[in-house]
């Protein structure tokens, strides 16, 4: 089997540690990680805000960059949702607009190949234990895409409750969104930031050393609220705890 | 020129499905659970109470002194009673010396008339074991809509099992579309203020229903 | 706030107010995370609620896509039952005709039951300007409408208020629009609604003339159904010599059988109850029971012009109940008035600018107060796929594109604003199709890192107020996997990008 990292975006210009974690947890896994160069953005910031037309081209750079791979693996839940979710969309509205079925068929072959990671683990892989080592108290924020576009369910939690060392402490409104939202975040600024203060508040209250979701993006915005806050909470990827070992704590 | 701008809007848009659609996919339960008359019974009660309605059982023969007991707590002293009610059931509440006043419900009877009558009595169509609901559909026994509504106490009768349904899907094949029908759930109630529930705004403030078993075994 | 949603702000600016408002956001907190508890737990009751929701939202859809053939069946029984059913193309139409109506009876006074469609017309102000008075009975209409307020919640208009404020505007107005509120009243939940049953007895039992709105029509019967809780539905519904009901053309299902799904789904999605204390039907009129004339008013009022928009026209399975209100993290902080309809929260945001169409500022900020957090489709019971149409009408925003408005087939213009937005949102989709243009980009960042500000001027100051800017790394991930990895590490198809 072919597996090919979708690092994302995000994640190349501004989170590199944890697609780095994300290949170091799979190759310990047996999965030969491959990179295709070609890859970019998803096109969800675009797609969100509007501009669906604008994303269509990295409807097809996702074609060809993974259409030899059997898997995509991604360390984002809003990426993957905008690939299982939204490029089906993107082409059947093309098609409906007479621009033929390229951006349907691209979107077809993607979507039942394309994997969050915490799905990647426990569906095509199944396991559960990574055998990761992580001894400090982490809380678990299940992001919106994750939740309720993929359904990862409790798969995150599974895999980090056999992470050596790590306790899990329980988020208070764990289900509720962040604030983060793409464009949301700058376009109802004010909604947005009472948001992530409330999530804040909530993070800081289980006591626990770092917060982890399945999504970088979201991170940023309850990292930047944490720090600006002056919390010594640290936010961190999932894959960055599923990577650590005893011998490299991430 | 509603009905022109619906047609336009249908035609233009993409090629919907056609005119002879498969019928929906109705594949939700009739009923939840599986219980039998009894348990069925045991569960309207148990659902009526949860939404604050008083619930006692009778069989025919005590019916007439339940009736009149319910009315004399209540200290009412005047009583609205549909036409076709069984004249029985009010026997003993209207006996001389009751100082009970019945008031026939009529079609003259003005809404203030009826602002000064104090409780009702009567029969139902349905009752929902599921939702606690019973369903008065104006017939003889239960009256024009208004009688159960104006005055601020009703005692509401539900001959069991025969008048129970278990679910909102066995109900309604039960009841004529062309009825007025009133679906009761408890006393009338507001959480307006604050999702502070409080009992009792415009309906009747007290709803009591009364198990009547037909079998003669109280229900 | 005075009873109009005209020239309100878009919804950023409201928002920016109102989530400051701490009481207001105490009041929002407590009332939606209270429902919305007691939602899930009688929604999970029921183990086929997911087969429900499937059959509530395919009847929904049969009927719009069969729209015209129901409506006529509708007309043709109302008509048959006693009933005399008018067509209202606008609202406009709509306040013409019930104000005609109320004038033929020589009242000078009507009774309302709480009605969305009314609102949405402004129904009352209209009647106002034609020296007819309308008295809300439903309690939170009437504190607002007392308070010369603006209902902020589609079930619970008045949640934006607490107790104190409600006992304050009885004792100050109830005694100017007829009974006085008790002496000494307090502030307890019981007692104001104690106050309202005796303020709104004289109105019910003096009325001839009823106004309602209806949650749904049964076509192959004509009977109307009304749900509610507090009786004064009830009263409207029977006590006038005449009842108008100003219905939506969506509230039609096709048979009385349809009622099933909707009793049980509506119901527990709202109120949360198993069901509600009182449900009315009534089939045109009925000899001596009731009102003796019924007018059935059909609106539509730019319903028919979000039914020709394919993706958009689900909003129209909306069946009011109000859950996504509850659920949903923009409503809770940012309050109904933002949203600057009676249409708050999603719901609002999708529906309200396809009613009025998307061009004012108001309309046009709707689609993007959202997060697409996935809530609010999580929970409504006729599935309707909120954050899909939110996004597809932020298209229509910046894009412009084909649309109906007032039953015409126009093209509109991409709204004003959004032309530095679209320019940058292009450019980054370029760029990311060119990854030899984005790996540059990303190196000069890499580079400069040490000079990134911590806080950013123009529209970025609005993520700098409140948080911190992520730092840019030395080395990008691709880069790092070109160093490690070396040229061509993905085997067959490592070639380089088609950007390069």
């Amino acid at each position: 089997m072919r597996v090919a990292l979708f690092v994302t975006c995000i994640n190349d210009l501004l989170q590199p540690r944890t697609g780095r974690a994300v290949v170091a947890l799979l190759e310990r896994l047996g999965v030969t990680v491959e990179f295709p160069e070609e890859q970019s953005c998803c096109g969800q910031p675009q797609f969100n805000t509007g501009y669906r037309q604008a994303t269509e081209p990295l409807v097809r750079r996702f074609d060809r960059a993974f259409r030899e791979h059997d898997y995509v693996v991604t360390p984002s839940g809003s990426c993957a949702a905008m690939v299982r979710d939204n490029y089906p969309r993107i082409g059947a509205k093309a098609a409906a607009e007479g621009r033929g079925r390229e951006l349907s068929d691209a979107a077809a072959l993607a979507v039942p190949k394309t994997y969050e990671l915490t799905e990647f683990l426990v569906d095509v892989l199944k396991v559960e234990d990574v055998g990761a080592y992580y001894p400090h108290t982490v809380t678990y924020h299940p992001t919106c895409h994750g939740l309720r576009v993929l359904g990862l369910g409790d798969r995150p939690r599974r895999l980090l409750q056999h992470v050596k060392g790590l306790e899990l402490r329980e988020l208070p409104g764990a289900e509720e969104c962040c604030g983060f939202g793409g464009t949301f975040a700058v376009k109802n600024a004010a909604v947005s930031a009472a948001m992530g203060a409330d999530k804040v508040r909530h993070i800081v209250s289980t006591g626990a050393e770092a917060v982890c979701t399945v999504d970088n993006s979201c991170l940023l915005h309850i990292g930047g609220t944490l720090t600006r806050q002056g919390s010594t909470v640290r936010p961190v990827h999932i894959a960055e705890i599923l990577a650590s070992t005893e011998g490299s704590v991430l | 020129m509603v009905l022109g701008r619906v047609r336009r809007a249908l035609a233009e848009g993409p090629r919907d499905a056609g005119r002879d659609e498969p019928p929906v996919v109705r594949d939700y339960r009739r009923v939840h659970g599986s219980r039998t008359t009894a348990q069925t019974v045991e569960l309207l009660a148990e659902n009526l109470v949860d939404y604050r309605a008083v619930v006692h059982r009778s069989d025919a023969a005590g019916l007439p002194a339940l009736i009149a007991r319910l009315l004399a707590e209540r200290g009412a002293r005047s009583v609205v009673v549909p036409r076709g009610l069984p004249a029985s059931w009010l026997d003993v509440a209207l006996a001389a010396g009751s100082g009970l006043t019945r008031v026939a419900d009529r079609a003259a009877l003005t809404p203030a008339e009826l602002d000064a009558v104090d409780s009702v009595v009567t029969g139902c169509a349905v009752a929902i074991a599921e939702t606690g609901t019973l369903v008065l559909d104006a017939g003889p026994d239960q009256g024009r809509r208004r009688i159960t509504l104006v005055p601020d106490h009703h005692v509401c009768v539900v001959r069991v099992p025969d008048q129970v349904v278990g679910s909102v899907p066995q109900a309604l094949p039960r009841l004529a579309p062309d009825r007025p029908l009133t679906w009761i759930s408890g006393p009338s109630a507001t959480s307006d203020i604050e999702l502070d529930r409080v009992e009792g705004v415009h309906g009747p403030r007290t709803l009591e229903v009364i198990l009547l078993s037909v079998s003669g075994e109280p229900g | 706030m005075s009873g109009t949603y005209l020239g309100m702000p878009a919804f950023p600016r409201a928002a920016d107010v109102s989530t400051r408002d701490t009481q207001l956001r105490a009041n929002l907190t407590h009332a939606t995370h209270t429902i919305r508890d007691k939602r899930a737990k009688a929604v999970a009751e029921l183990d086929d609620w997911d087969q429900l929701r499937a059959a509530g939202a395919a009847v929904k859809d049969r009927v719009l896509r069969r729209l015209d053939h129901y409506l006529e069946q509708l007309e043709a029984a109302v008509t048959a039952a006693g009933g005399q059913v008018h067509w209202a193309a606008d609202a406009e139409e709509a306040n013409r005709i019930v104000t005609a109506l109320v004038r033929e009876t020589g009242e000078r006074e009507v009774v309302k039951v709480k009605s969305m469609a009314t609102q949405e017309i402004g129904l009352n102000q209209a009647l106002e300007d034609a020296g007819i008075r309308a008295y809300e009975t439903d309690l939170a209409e009437l504190i607002v409408q007392l308070g010369d307020d603006l209902p902020s919640h589609i079930l619970v208009p008045a949640i934006h208020r607490n107790r104190a404020e409600i006992r304050d505007i009885f004792r100050r107005e109830m005694g100017r629009w007829g009974r006085p509120a008790p002496e000494g009243l307090s502030d307890s939940p019981a007692e104001l609604a104690e106050a309202a049953r005796l303020h709104l007895r004289e109105k019910f039992l003096s009325a001839k003339v009823g106004i309602s709105g209806a949650n749904f029509m049964v076509a192959e019967t004509g009977t109307l159904v009304v749900v509610e809780s507090e009786g004064n539905g009830r009263m409207c519904l029977t006590l006038p010599e005449t009842l108008i009901s100003v219905v939506g053309i969506e509230k039609v299902v096709p048979t009385w059988q349809d009622l099933e799904i909707f009793l049980q789904l509506l119901p527990r999605s709202s109120t949360a109850e198993r069901m509600n204390p009182y449900t009315s039907t009534w089939t045109g009129t009925t000899d001596g029971d009731g009102p003796r004339t019924f007018h059935l008013v059909l609106l539509d009022n730019g319903r028919t012009d979000t039914l020709a928009d394919t993706v958009g026209r689900q909003a129209l399975r909306c069946i009011r109940c109000s859950a996504c209100l509850n659920v949903c993290p923009v409503y809770e902080r940012a309050g109904g008035h933002a949203y600057g309809s009676p249409y708050p929260g999603p719901i609002g945001a999708i529906l309200t600018p396809q009613l009025r169409g998307i061009q004012g500022p108001l309309e046009a900020s709707l689609p993007y107060a959202s997060s697409l957090c996935g809530a609010c489709y999580e929970v409504c019971p006729v599935a309707i796929d909120i954050p899909e149409v939110l996004v597809h009408l932020r298209e229509r925003v910046v894009e412009g594109g084909p649309v109906t408005r007032g039953g015409t087939r126009t093209v509109v213009k991409p709204a004003k604003g959004h032309a530095a937005e679209r320019a940058a949102m292009r450019a980054a989709a370029w760029t990311f199709d060119h990854p030899g243009v984005l790996r540059r980009g990303m190196r000069l960042a890499a580079r400069t890192r040490r000079l990134h500000p911590r806080r950013l001027p123009g529209p970025g100051r609005a993520w700098s107020r409140t948080r911190a800017l992520p730092t840019v790394p030395a080395e990008s991930f691709r880069d790092w996997w070109r160093r490690t990895r070396g040229e061509s590490p993905s085997g067959p198809t490592g070639k380089r990008g088609a950007g390069e």
